[in-house]
């Protein structure tokens, strides 16, 4: 299956001459970890995570099943856009002049978030903030690697944030695995596991390149096309099989808002 | 008894202004912090974007009744307080819904939204809602103690709940508000003041760099706009009370709009200056400091 790519963009790349790829063959990830390795870290039973009886501080005793009672069974599904154009126009304009940050640095290009908090670069100017819980924020940005492990953390965090939701891959790390090429935990192309609307590429990009990144988010929101959420929501099966090819201690639901 | 229908659209506009004046004011004061950490800060329409893309966003989820009633509680609060206090006095179309008792009403109001805060985020079920929640109502408890203390020294002095004769007998100058009839009172109150404006010293219960900010954890898209839209009334109903007791009342509105910022920049003020209590910190402030004082108002009137 060809997906058009015509949405991604690649922040930083004006004016070198380098086009990032305009369409991409939707074929399974590559499995990261050799197959000896991945039997080793197969989903062990786990106490916590068994049905069990609890007996409650009152005294009584009920049934707990943890993979089933935290969360939602329901997978996500495309939600439409509003029937007003001019309204859409609205709220992607308050959108895109609102950007609220999951405050979750996933690798070393977190350091490169930092700054923009501070006097120098001050990103609160555009509308910029970084906000504590994933319920509350509307742009995840990977921040470098991602390591197997932080991938799974990743994709929870992912899935509670509410529609419409966006992603920023920040660093060569998050496009196709960087210096980190050929390393056994972590993942190559981002945008195998999670949809990811902005690139903003170099190792690592400057606290100005991340705010030029997140200008051209704003285009993309301002024009309707950053429908990251509703990409993941159309191609969830893929997603899923590409998550699940890496993660081998898969011990969550399917799907956890 | 005759009610005049007419009030209510007086209201309704009364609440649409008070509306507009705390979202500006609310984005003016952030930055005004933000100037005095020497940033640029936040542009001064930027609390309205946050409400439309809040109330625009498609999805979002429920935990129950409780969860959705949370935040309506708190929006009532803030404009329940606001439509039982007179707005600008002498005014018959801004004195909204205000009768004999209503200062006892009002008392009741600040702390309605705090409670139905906590059954809400209590239904959540995140533990930091839970630990936000304790720590929430210990601090407004401490810091509403002083407040009541002066209220009802301010009650004693006048011989009357209503707030409309409250700001009646301060007219004449302004040597004859409350601040200077009855100074210790006011020094009370404004401390509790500073407690209840959810600003430094006293912010700890939603500080975003606290447990992940405290309440509000699990709230999101129309919900999270509910409260953000409390946050813009609240402030200012609760500065009208103040204003009202112990300032004089305003008698117009751009009279309303400089007194309102005087006194909430008394919050700003201490809050760019001091760093954050903990909470068994603040309440061990407000007992020491604040409650004595009220008492001590009272014993003198």
């Amino acid at each position: 299956m060809k997906v058009e790519l015509e949405n991604r963009i690649v922040s930083g790349l004006e004016g070198v001459g380098a086009e990032p790829p305009r369409t991409c063959e939707l074929v399974p990830a590559p499995a990261v970890l050799p197959a000896a390795y991945r039997e080793t870290v197969k989903a062990q039973p786990r106490a916590e995570l068994e049905r069990r009886t609890v007996k409650g501080p009152d005294g009584v005793e009920f049934e707990v099943e943890p993979l089933r009672d935290y969360y939602c069974e329901a997978g996500p599904t495309v939600m439409p856009a509003a029937y007003l154009k001019i309204v859409e126009d609205l709220f992607n304009w308050a959108r895109s002049r609102s950007i609220w940050i999951l405050g979750f640095g996933t690798g070393c290009g977190a350091i490169e978030m930092r700054p923009l908090m501070t006097p120098r670069f001050d990103a609160y100017r555009f509308g910029i903030q970084w906000r504590p819980t994933p319920r509350q924020a509307n742009l995840f940005v990977i921040s470098g690697y991602l390591s197997v492990k932080t991938l799974k953390r990743a994709i929870r965090c992912y899935e509670q944030m509410q529609n419409p939701k966006y992603v920023v891959g920040l660093g060569s790390c998050t496009i196709n695995g960087g210096m980190y090429w050929d390393s056994y935990n972590t993942i190559k192309r981002l945008d195998d596991y999670l949809p990811v609307d902005v690139y903003i590429a170099g190792c690592m990009p400057r606290p100005e390149a991340l705010l030029q990144g997140f200008e051209d988010l704003k285009k993309l929101i301002r024009a309707g096309k950053a429908e990251g959420a509703n990409q993941y929501a159309e191609r969830f099966e893929w997603y899923k099989s590409n998550q699940k090819q890496i993660i081998h201690d898969w011990d969550m639901p399917d799907y956890n808002w | 008894m005759a009610f005049d229908w007419m009030k209510i659209p007086y209201a309704l506009l009364t609440l649409f202004i008070v509306f507009n004046f705390g979202m500006l004011l609310n984005a003016l004061i952030q930055k005004i912090g933000a100037r005095v950490g020497r940033r640029y800060g936040v542009s001064i329409w930027q609390n309205y974007a946050d409400l439309i893309k809040n109330y625009g966003l498609r999805s979002s989820i429920t935990h129950g009744v409780m969860y959705y009633l949370g935040p309506v509680f708190r929006l009532t609060g803030g404009v329940g307080l606001l439509l039982f206090v007179p707005t600008i006095y002498g005014s018959e179309m801004f004195s909204n819904l205000s009768f004999a008792g209503d200062l006892i009403l009002a008392l009741y109001f600040v702390f309605f939204g705090t409670l139905g805060m906590a059954l809400g985020a209590a239904e959540s079920g995140h533990p930091h809602a839970a630990i936000g929640i304790t720590r929430g109502l210990s601090q407004v408890t401490a810091a509403e103690l002083p407040f009541a203390l002066a209220v009802f020294s301010v009650a004693l002095q006048y011989q009357t709940f209503s707030i409309t004769d409250i700001v009646a007998a301060q007219q004449g100058g302004f040597t004859s508000w409350t601040l200077f009839t009855n100074p210790l009172a006011v020094a009370a109150a404004m401390l509790s003041f500073l407690g209840s404006m959810m600003r430094p010293p006293f912010d700890v219960v939603l500080a975003p760099q606290e447990i992940p900010i405290g309440p509000p954890t699990e709230y999101h898209s129309s919900y999270l706009a509910l409260m953000q839209t409390n946050r813009a009334i609240f402030p200012i109903a609760k500065i009208v009370l103040y204003m009202s007791l112990f300032f004089g009342g305003a008698a117009s509105w751009p009279i309303f709009f400089l007194k309102v910022f005087a006194i909430y920049m008394v919050s700003v003020l201490v809050g760019v200056s001091f760093p954050r209590f903990r909470v068994e910190q603040s309440i061990r402030w407000f007992l020491i400091w604040a409650v004595p004082l009220g008492v001590l108002s009272i014993v003198l009137v």
